[in-house]
């Protein structure tokens, strides 16, 4: 789940990190009072789920409360990259002695939290890490643990900062260590963390992702304290009709889970994939050998029949697709044959020939051989474990392409 | 009895006197996990819809008398 810049702060300061006098307005007249009680020049920043704001005219600095009123009113009716603000974040513009980076990401090899700081803020971590990469410090954290302030201290000091602002910047980045576990977080960085003129630390820019599984747990964060509605899923495009009707016929029945996506894919091989990782891998194997996938897809669980053909309906309708692949990795609780039942029904409901539409059929595991005398019976493509999942994709790809 | 209309895959087939006994309807409708069966008053309904659904579990075979709950594969020629 993603947070506006607005709410990123709110999380930040209740973590007891310093952030400068924001106010989020979402009038013109709110902006004005928010610059007056700032009482000096001030930032207007669009409050959007996309990035590119600067560049797209969404930042504007003030030096009276009636431009910031006039920035506001801009800012407010400016679409980026096809949001509209919720609001506008009416901030201080800080004298910034120096911009450093602090962040907490998800290491998804090393399943640690790792801290990263840079002495290099303002600008994008992935650049300063490729282009200056004694400028950022890191280190792991644990997911048990407490945080201890001298692992944030190793990790800035790794960047050469020392004195004064290696004693003010441990702190912040230890508690942003903190607040990135309990509150569930992927992402947690302060970009940039301002040294103003007269020494102080704060919080500028606060951008957080949370893990979409932890919505529910952190109830008391969303609802209470950012007053999130519950419907406010904060999801990065409006979903197709494909990816709700997908949905739809996964919440209509407990068994398996289906998973369709099709947001920029605009290929001819639909894929119904799925399996410990298999999704992933597949749709790469198929991209990898010049195939275009119409659609992403995941498929397990011990799905029905009536779930694996609606997935495979579903895919079959969309725009532009030739044939279907359908491959899996092993599965041990979803069947082979219930699944070679859904995909086949699903081609035969729509009045296609399986064995012309199915391009790949390759599920090896459980059932699998109930699963392979239905598929003969129809004719389909079947491929075994001897068959990698690179090698099936290739053939799905040649047979689509013709 | 039989029911194989709008199923693709499976078709089952119960014999008499073993479709219109009512006990058997209950005991069908218990144990088929993917509720194939409805037990009403003149013995078992076969749900020709739910058919391809069902799993080969072969319980409805198990707890009827031998020989008169029969599951066809279609695909099995």
């Amino acid at each position: 789940m993603r947070f506006y810049e607005y709410e990123a702060r709110k999380i930040v300061e209740l973590a007891g990190i310093p952030v400068t006098e924001y106010g989020f307005c979402r009038t013109p007249e709110e902006a004005r009072a928010a610059a007056e009680k700032i009482d000096g020049p001030t930032v207007v920043k669009s409050q959007v789920l996309t990035g590119g704001r600067m560049k797209a005219g969404g930042v504007q600095f003030a030096d009276t409360p009636d431009e910031a009123a006039t920035h506001a009113e801009t800012i407010l009716g400016l679409e980026i990259n096809g949001h509209m603000p919720r609001g506008v974040l009416v901030d201080p513009k800080a004298e910034v002695k120096q911009e450093y980076y602090a962040g907490v990401v998800w290491d998804g090899t090393a399943k640690k939290p790792l801290m990263l700081f840079s002495d290099m803020g303002g600008i994008d971590i992935e650049q300063v890490a490729e282009e200056h990469p004694d400028h950022v410090g890191r280190g792991h954290i644990s997911n048990l643990d407490p945080v201890f302030d001298f692992q944030a201290k190793q990790v800035i000091a790794r960047t050469g900062v020392t004195g004064s602002q290696l004693t003010r910047a441990t702190p912040i980045l230890a508690r942003l260590a903190e607040l990135f576990r309990e509150k569930d977080m992927l992402l947690a960085e302060i970009n940039p963390l301002a040294e103003l003129t007269d020494g102080r630390f704060v919080a500028l820019d606060a951008h957080m992702e949370m893990e979409g599984e932890a919505v529910g747990r952190q109830a008391k964060l969303l609802r209470e304290e950012l007053e999130i509605a519950e419907d406010d899923t904060r999801e990065s495009y409006e979903p197709s009709d494909f990816e709700r009707r997908v949905k739809e016929i996964d919440a209509s029945d407990h068994r398996g889970v289906i998973q369709g996506k099709d947001h920029n894919f605009d290929g001819n091989l639909g894929l119904v994939i799925g399996a410990g990782g298999g999704s992933l891998t597949l749709t790469d194997a198929v991209r990898s050998q010049g195939g275009k996938p119409a659609n992403y897809s995941e498929i397990g669980g011990n799905p029905s029949v009536a779930k694996a053909c609606g997935l495979a309906r579903e895919v079959l309708q969309k725009d532009g697709v030739e044939k279907i692949a359908v491959m899996m990795s092993i599965v041990s609780n979803t069947r082979v044959d219930i699944v070679a039942r859904g995909v086949i029904k699903a081609c035969l409901e729509l009045g296609l020939d399986p064995s012309e539409t199915i391009a790949v059929f390759r599920i090896p595991g459980a059932w699998e051989e109930e699963g392979a005398k239905i598929l003969d019976y129809y004719g389909v493509e079947y491929y075994d474990r001897s068959v990698s999942l690179w090698d099936a994709a290739g053939r799905a790809v040649e047979k689509v392409q013709g | 009895m039989s029911a194989e209309q709008e199923s693709i895959f499976i078709g089952i087939e119960i014999e008499e006197p073993a479709a219109s006994d009512p006990e058997l309807a209950r005991k069908l409708e218990e144990v088929c996990p993917v509720s194939i069966f409805e037990a009403t008053d003149s013995g078992t309904e076969i749900i020709a819809s739910r058919l391809d659904e069902c799993v080969l579990c072969g319980l409805c075979v198990e707890a009827a008398p031998a020989g008169a709950v029969t599951i066809v594969k279609k695909y099995e020629g």
